[in-house]
This record gives structure tokens, sequence and C-alpha cells, in this order.
């Protein structure tokens, strides 16, 4: 019940992203995490809070499964003062110490070194942490990410490469750009790897699980493909995008592949929950979630005074 | 009267900074040091030799060739409570981690509100005449210093080396440290035993004259002092500073140093051409500007792509006798 409560938030925290986007409340833009809740869910299901976790441009999904509250995330995106970064970040670096992320990043990839960084320090540490680098198939169009696999598993670190195969390197499907097969390149550095259904939160989560647990225990690295779709464009602007994929396709994903509807009839016909109680989910969250946006809505934006401190620490 | 005994040795600057290095390794756990070569071999340029057998392979950590990779490695450790020192073997490689030092590193503290600290150190050499031609000899200090979030470090003496270092090891930011690669061994100093720091952001004036003000960086304080020298012989008495580091700039003591001298000239070893020097001169024109008797002029890198020949090479760096010739053409205008 806990990952659908999760996958709920995001979608439902989503959706007003792109709302605010349409009133054009938000500046700048956004990329949504919609159709891929799953990962994010079953993946930080498995963790601890003071684990790690990187992320990416389209990463509020990632931030709120691993904790971050609503409200500071929706301020952030508002640019306002009382935003995770105090509106210095917004929407593609959101970072927050207190649940162990590390911070979403803008470069596609970059984020690679970062989270075997901390596995690094962990393993020195001997802390017993545990790093998930969350990226897109785009990623492995980046150097930076083989020198990363590379250096994981030569050193046994543990970090997790988790991989989110959504189809698209923004317009362009992926097999126009990733040559050969995917799984293959961890395999190659003789790594561990799996590759799963993105859209079954509990595949995500056993699985997940298996290597978050492996790597804790000193067994090092693997890398997670998990194949997934994202309902919207690239970011919330790209509205027309028959160009690039076919809007049968979309409804496929949407009305057949769906991660919130597939666990939800999976946890109704194991009697773990009905119909009423998710519905009762679903209501309990619209309303956190609108006071989460209005309260950001309402705080107020940084003074400008403010825009010359955190340059140094 | 209680004296303290202070051991000052002749030290080289590669050994000053080996020892600036060993010291801080055994004040913090924390600190370690990850690069090519950098264990049994103590680096290509033989300055960290030793270090391994006191420290280990965990503490002195071979990489592979992969400058991108472990910067990036270096960034998460410095995020997740470690204080590494990244070993970039020549500082042309700034092109290969670019993304890590300057999208990463030094945004990650204001990206995140100042929540997140990046507390690294980046080691780079520059400097050319070692004949190694045009992909091993550049001095890309200016690049870094163009990007806030960043703190850049050129020493230029052994003294100054060991200080600085232990500095950048302990400050909060990641900080770039660019090392001489001629003066490894051809520059030797007093360096005292102790741990001793010196706050980033302190120029040291390292001759004092009256007729000119020559603001020189890394190797080319050696080649100021040596043109210094020559320039006695003909009567002008020059002073120089060096700002030691290029961010924080000590702004006021080369502002002041120029308005006493009204005469400046900018040395550096990397490109003129929106460079370094440009930047300093830039900063002593708008300090000191009604106090100048000529124009402040930059003695750089000539700006070309750093030749193999010797005969080529050598005449791309600013040497002691342009030092003098371009001090006398100043000087003589009235």
């Amino acid at each position: 019940m806990h990952m659908y409560r999760q996958m709920v938030s995001i979608r439902l925290f989503e959706e007003r992203v792109n709302d605010l986007y349409t009133r054009a409340l938000m500046p700048g833009l956004a990329h949504l995490y919609i159709g891929e809740e799953a990962i994010a869910c079953g993946i930080c299901e498995a963790l601890r809070k003071d684990d790690f976790i990187t992320s990416t441009h389209r990463g509020h999904g990632h931030c709120l499964a691993k904790g971050a509250s609503p409200d500071r995330m929706f301020a952030e995106l508002l640019g306002k003062e009382a935003g995770y970064c105090k509106g210095k970040g917004g929407s593609m670096h959101i970072a927050d110490p207190d649940t162990g992320n590390l911070g979403a990043n803008a470069i596609v990839g970059g984020s690679a070194g970062i989270a075997t960084g901390a596995a690094y320090a962990a393993k020195y540490l001997k802390t017993g942490q545990v790093a998930v680098c969350f990226f897109g198939e785009g990623a492995l169009g980046q150097g930076l990410l083989y020198e990363e696999l590379n250096l994981a598993q030569l050193w046994k670190l543990p970090v997790i490469f988790c991989c989110e195969n959504n189809g698209y390197n923004e317009y362009t499907h992926f097999s126009e750009s990733t040559a050969g097969d995917v799984a293959a390149r961890a395999a190659a550095f003789g790594m561990r790897h799996e590759t799963v259904d993105g859209q079954n939160v509990r595949q995500v989560y056993r699985v997940g699980s298996e290597l978050i647990t492996r790597a804790r225990e000193g067994d090092g690295p693997a890398f997670l493909q998990c194949i997934t779709y994202r309902y919207h464009g690239h970011h919330v602007g790209d509205i027309a995008r028959t160009y690039y994929r076919p809007k049968t396709e979309e409804q496929e994903w949407v009305t057949q592949r769906d991660p919130i509807t597939l666990h939800g009839e999976w946890m109704m016909e194991n009697k773990i929950a009905t119909r009423e109680q998710l519905d009762e989910v679903q209501a309990d969250l619209i309303k956190t979630m609108d006071a989460a946006m209005e309260w950001a809505i309402n705080a107020p934006y940084p003074d400008p005074s403010r825009v010359t401190e955190d340059v140094y620490a | 009267m209680l004296e303290t005994a202070t051991t000052v040795r002749e030290l080289s600057f590669g050994d000053a900074i080996k020892e600036a290095i060993a010291q801080e390794m055994r004040r913090d756990p924390r600190v370690v040091l990850m690069g090519e070569d950098v264990a049994e071999a103590g680096t290509t340029f033989k300055v960290l030799t030793g270090l391994v057998d006191e420290f280990g392979k965990d503490r002195i950590i071979d990489t592979p060739i992969s400058e991108a990779g472990f910067s990036g490695i270096g960034v998460g450790a410095a995020m997740a409570g470690m204080r590494p020192i990244v070993d970039i073997m020549f500082g042309d490689f700034a092109t290969i981690i670019m993304d890590q030092m300057v999208n990463q590193a030094a945004k990650i503290h204001y990206m995140s509100g100042g929540k997140w600290k990046v507390p690294m150190v980046f080691r780079l050499t520059m400097g050319a005449t070692r004949r190694s031609a045009a992909q091993h000899s550049q001095s890309l200090h200016a690049w870094p210093s163009h990007i806030p979030g960043l703190k850049v470090i050129v020493p230029s003496t052994p003294y100054d080396a060991k200080g600085l270092f232990k500095a950048a090891v302990r400050d909060d930011n990641p900080c770039v440290i660019f090392e001489h690669k001629i003066s490894y061994r051809k520059v030797k100093g007093p360096v005292p035993e102790d741990d001793y720091v010196i706050p980033l952001g302190v120029a040291d004036v390292k001759r004092e004259g009256k007729d000119i003000t020559i603001i020189a960086t890394s190797s080319m304080v050696q080649t100021a002092l040596a043109g210094a020298k020559l320039c006695e012989a003909v009567g002008i008495d020059v002073e120089v500073v060096d700002p030691r580091t290029m961010w924080p700039l000590d702004e006021k003591t080369l502002i002041e140093s120029v308005k006493k001298t009204s005469r400046c000239i900018v040395m550096d070893e990397g490109y003129g051409r929106y460079g370094v020097a440009a930047e300093l001169g830039q900063v002593v024109a708008e300090g000191a500007f009604y106090y100048l008797d000529a124009p402040v002029t930059r003695l750089c890198a000539m700006h070309v792509p750093i030749p193999f020949s010797p005969k080529l090479e050598d005449t791309t760096v600013p040497s002691e006798q342009d030092v003098v010739r371009v001090a006398q053409e100043l000087c003589t205008r009235t």
C-alpha cells in the first residue's frame, strides 16, 4: 500500500506541475515522470533514509519517492524561497541532504560520478550506505557512464546504476541512438545486471531489493534496466509528438501498462485493498497535493539580495 | 622568553607539495588522493614518491585513465563526507574533466541552496618548456578562474605551495591548484617543517620596489624576480607582487602597489587574450587609473599552440629579457 500511495503522490504532483505550466504560473519548463512512477517507488522502498540517490532532469518522482515533501518541491519549482534549494535550483536540481538526495542533474549522465563517489565514500567510511544512480537510456550515449561502470566494478562499490529506459532520447527513439544490447554493456564490465518490467512496482522492488542488499553487503555494484514509458512529452511544452511516436503507442501504454492501475488491480485481486480504499487514498492525496501547491503559490519569492549567497561555503 | 623551535629546510617546490599532502593526510583520515600512477609510481613527475608507503593504496589510489570518471568520484565522495584530492596529471586534461569541475563541483553548493558542500582539491599542472608539445604544456588556470564556485590557486614558491595546498584541503569549497611542472625540481626555497596554512586570497609582495609593479603568477614570479635584478642595472626599481590565488583575489594589494609605483606589467604563463593577465590588468586599470603613468601591459604566453621544437617553444614563454625591455619602455614614457 505504501508503494501505491507513493506512486499516486507522484502522479498527482506531476499533473499539478503540468497544470502550473499551462496556467503560466511556473517559470521555465519541467520534465514529467508520469508513467514511470513504479521505478522510483520500487527502488526507494528498498532504500534506507540515509542511502544516497542521484536523479535526473526528470527527477520529481525520485525526490518524492526518497521522501521529499511536496510543498517544498512545488515551492522550488516555482522559484520560491521556501523551496528545497531556496529557489536557486528549480525543477532540475532538487537536492536534499535530509533524505540522501545528492541532487537531480541537468547534464545527462552527469551524476554517474557523484553517485559512484558517494558509494566510494560509503565504502571507505564503512557507513553501510548504498547509492542509486537513476538515469535515462539517453545517458547510454555518454562516455562518463562507462568510466563509472568500470570504476564501480573495479572497486566493488555499493552503487546501483538504474537505467530507466522509456524508449526515447528526448525526441528520438533509442533504437536510433543505441547500438547493441543495453544489458550487455554492464556484462562487459563483469557487472551483475538485471532487466525488469518498469511498470510492475513489485518486480522493481523485489529485484531492486536484492541488488541493494547485495551491494550493502559488499558484493559490489549492479546495473538494473527498467523498461518503462514516458506518457507525456520530453518536457511539459512537448505537446505535438506524432512526428516521433504514434498516439496509438502512447494509448497502449496508458491503458494497458499503467503502473498505478496494474498495482491497484493486483492489490484488489489479492484482497490487500478494496476499490473504496484505493479511491480513498487518491482522494486524500488530492487534498494534500492541492494544499501543497496552494501553499507554494502563495509563498514569497527570495529577495534579490540573496542572489550572491551560497556561491561559496 | 619562550622560543618555538621551527625547523626550516630548503625544499623543492615538489617536495613542499608532498609534505603538505602528507601532513594533511596524517591530520585528517578523510583525505585521500586519487589519480593515474600516483601510488608506487609517485606520479609521472615523481612528486608523490613514498606517500603510498605511509598511507597505503587505500588512500593513495591508482585509478584507470578516466580523468572525468575519477573526478566525478571525487565530487560525490566530497559530498558524502570525505576530502578527496583528485590528481590530474597534466593541466591540459582540464578539457576532459570540465563537466565534473564546472557543471558539478562548482555549482552544487549554490544549486542546492547551500545545503551540499564539495570540499575537494583538483590538482593540475601547468607550464611549458618541457618539450612536450601542444597537449601537455598549456597553462589553463584562467578557465576555472572564470567560474563562480571554484577557488583557484597558483603557487610560485615552495613555502607558498605548502601553505596554500593545506588551506585548499581544509577549505569547504572545490579548489583547483595549478602546480608548475618545471618548478617541481627547479624552484627551491625555505619551508618550515611545521603545520602552517596560508589563507586563500592574500597576495604576497615578493620584492619591494618603487618604479614599476610586476604582478606575476606561478612560474612568472621567478622570471619577474630575475628580470627585476637585471632592471637594477638600468636603474629601474621593480616591485613584484604575487596574487597567489586567482580567486579569491586580493585586489587591494595589487592596486595599492600600482598606486605606489604608477606603472604595471602583468606576467602570466597562460594566454594573454581573455586570460588571467587580462583580468588582473583590468583590476589595476579600474583601481589605480588616476595613478598610472603608462598603460598596463601584459607579458604572457604567445597566442599559439605550444610548439615542440625547443627553438620554437622557448620563444612562446616570456623571459627576464622581456621584463627589462618592457619595463624600460614603460619607465621612459612621460
